[in-house]
């Protein structure tokens, strides 16, 4: 066999040898560096998560004008809540945001309380704390697996979702519902934990900071995640402040605004956590300050389970809350209020109250107005992500469209919440 | 949130700021704080408060008053940060006039929320920059959180209704 490897001259490889590396000859006018492409990101978009519509002005990979579309997942729920009665308004609020259910419900029913003067037997703040809390680890999983698919690692999906599960298997055995679970009714929770759960809440705790350090061990030290996060997108929190954006997002700024430590609501005051706070609101910070919020959480649900009170779940008011089961069989007046309850509901004093709580993506408001009927007059949620997507355009302006992607994986933003 | 003095004092204070015919009235109910405005004065009224430490517009929100006369509310919740101090500042317009100063220039969180409030309640708000409707499709006629709009009833666009133009609606 011969070693030579002088090519055979050709035609094709003659017009091979005379291509030069040098640039191109302009074609048209000199302006081209500047021509600006309009593309359209959505509604349909994995790295959206969900049918959110971006329409993105580009000078070649560089972001110039960013203008979110949203309302693809409308629903029309502030609509739907005012033509039911307060208590079975609450399944169809907890659809708002579809990852922070137990949020969109408490803070809900805090202002529906808060219109009834109606005080929560001790023991059920403390299981809605619980309950919240394991339904902010739940988020921010979700957020977590979801993000770092976007920054091309597949397998923390899996590994997410997996410790999702667990929480979700907690829900579905405390309320008989995985997600949705409509167990936060009004004056308290819909029922007691069942036998076993505290074993199964222990092992979930005892085992999930261990499973963070594994994720963190994953993607703190891994050098795409670092490229891909690290100085990328900051956004300074006076900036933040004049676009309303809470939670997460404004921590990692600087600023420790949290409602559970600045108003606290549902005795959250009687726990020990911190708060983290990030320093350069760079998307390295959104991302650190949500693990470090996954730790804190597991503190507070271990403290609220130690100290969790004996006594009722439910206020003892039965114009409001249903009587037990058992007393139909034998008492009229608790098949009278049942039967009330059931059909007409409870009428709430006319008044407006604007009732804020912290959720894993900030302030979930709920206002709600009542004209004296049994059904809320007007019901709106100020949802966290409807009001931070607005912070995506300054965010991103100027950076590469990769990093856009990476930006809004670290927003969090859930479309249910936005578009309600 | 302000006491129910600590109320009166910034209505007074307000009133001889924003104008003497600023504030309307205030309403202390269930240990939160509402200062009842002039639709036209709302701007230098929240500019004001910005000034007294109420520097982050929490939210913004439309409510109709029906049949209660003016119909259409908007409501502006306004924070203190620092001092952990909540306000709530309500206006009232009219059907026929439904027109409300934008706060948008000043506070551009209100941007996406003032669009809710003119998409489902109509709203006008004079110098949004970019008043369209946010949540309901561009074409759409009326502004369904109004209490007079119905529930239920929707015509649904199919595709293939859509060489029907816009009969589906009526």
């Amino acid at each position: 066999m011969s070693t030579d490897v002088t090519p055979t001259p050709s035609d094709y490889r003659a017009m091979e040898e005379s291509t030069t590396l040098a640039p191109l000859e302009r074609l048209g006018s000199d302006d081209m560096d500047h021509e600006l492409l309009t593309l359209n990101m959505g509604p349909h978009h994995p790295a959206t998560h969900g049918v959110l519509r971006l329409l993105v002005t580009l000078e070649g990979e560089v972001v110039r004008d960013l203008k979110p579309i949203i309302g693809y997942v409308h629903t029309g729920i502030e609509k739907t809540a005012e033509d039911k009665s307060y208590w079975k308004a609450i399944p169809v609020v907890e659809r708002m945001d579809y990852l922070a259910y137990y949020f969109n419900a408490y803070a809900f029913c805090g202002a529906t309380e808060t219109l009834l003067e109606l005080e929560v037997p001790p023991r059920a703040q403390y299981l809605r704390v619980i309950h919240m809390e394991l339904n902010r680890i739940m988020s921010h999983l979700v957020w977590l697996g979801t993000s770092a698919l976007d920054l091309g690692a597949m397998s923390m999906f899996w590994y997410c979702f997996r410790d999702r599960e667990l929480i979700l298997d907690l829900f579905e055995q405390s309320s008989g519902a995985r997600m949705h679970t409509r167990y936060i009714q009004i004056g308290g929770v819909a029922e007691d934990i069942p036998r076993g759960w505290e074993a199964k809440l222990r092992e979930f705790t005892s085992q999930m900071p261990t499973r963070a350090d594994q994720y963190n061990d994953l993607l703190a030290n891994n050098e795409i995640v670092l490229q891909r996060l690290r100085g990328v997108c900051p956004l300074a929190e006076e900036e933040l402040l004049k676009l309303g954006v809470t939670g997460p997002l404004l921590r990692a700024a600087g600023n420790p605004w949290d409602l559970r430590k600045a108003q606290p609501y549902s005795s959250y005051d009687h726990f020990d956590f911190n708060i983290p706070v990030g320093t350069e609101g760079d998307n390295w910070d959104r991302f650190a300050v949500r693990v470090a919020e996954i730790y804190e959480s597991v503190k507070i649900i271990e403290q609220a389970m130690d100290g969790l009170p004996e006594g009722r779940t439910i206020t003892d008011d039965r114009k409001v809350a249903l009587p037990p089961r058992h007393e139909l069989a034998t008492s009229m007046e608790a098949l009278i209020h049942h039967f009330k309850l059931v059909t007409e509901g409870f009428r709430v004093p006319p008044g407006e109250v604007y009732f804020p709580i912290e959720g894993p993506r900030g302030e979930y408001g709920c206002f709600v107005r009542s004209d004296g009927s049994s059904k809320p007059a007007r019901v709106h949620m100020r949802d966290p992500s409807f009001v931070n997507l607005q912070a995506t355009a300054p965010m991103t302006e100027g950076s590469y469209i990769a990093d856009l992607i990476a930006t809004l994986a670290m927003l969090d933003p859930v479309l249910g919440g936005i578009d309600r | 949130m302000p006491d129910s003095v600590g109320l009166e004092l910034l209505a007074q204070d307000l009133a001889a700021r924003a104008g003497a015919d600023a504030v309307l009235a205030t309403v202390y109910f269930r240990d939160r704080a509402t200062v009842i405005v002039e639709p036209y004065t709302i701007v230098p009224v929240l500019e004001q408060l910005r000034e007294k430490g109420y520097g982050a517009l929490m939210s913004v929100h439309g409510v109709d008053y029906y049949p209660e006369e003016p119909r259409l509310g908007v409501h502006y919740e306004l924070l203190d940060m620092n001092a952990v101090d909540r306000v709530t500042v309500k206006l009232r317009v009219t059907l026929d006039n439904p027109h409300v100063p934008s706060v948008t220039p000043n506070w551009p969180t209100a941007n996406f929320q003032e669009r809710e409030i003119y998409d489902m309640f109509g709203v006008i708000f004079d110098g949004h920059p970019d008043l369209r409707r946010i949540l309901m499709p561009e074409d759409y006629e009326g502004h369904p959180q109004r209490r007079d709009f119905p529930v239920g009833g929707e015509p649904v666009l199919f595709t293939i209704d859509e060489s029907e133009g816009t009969a589906y609606t009526q």
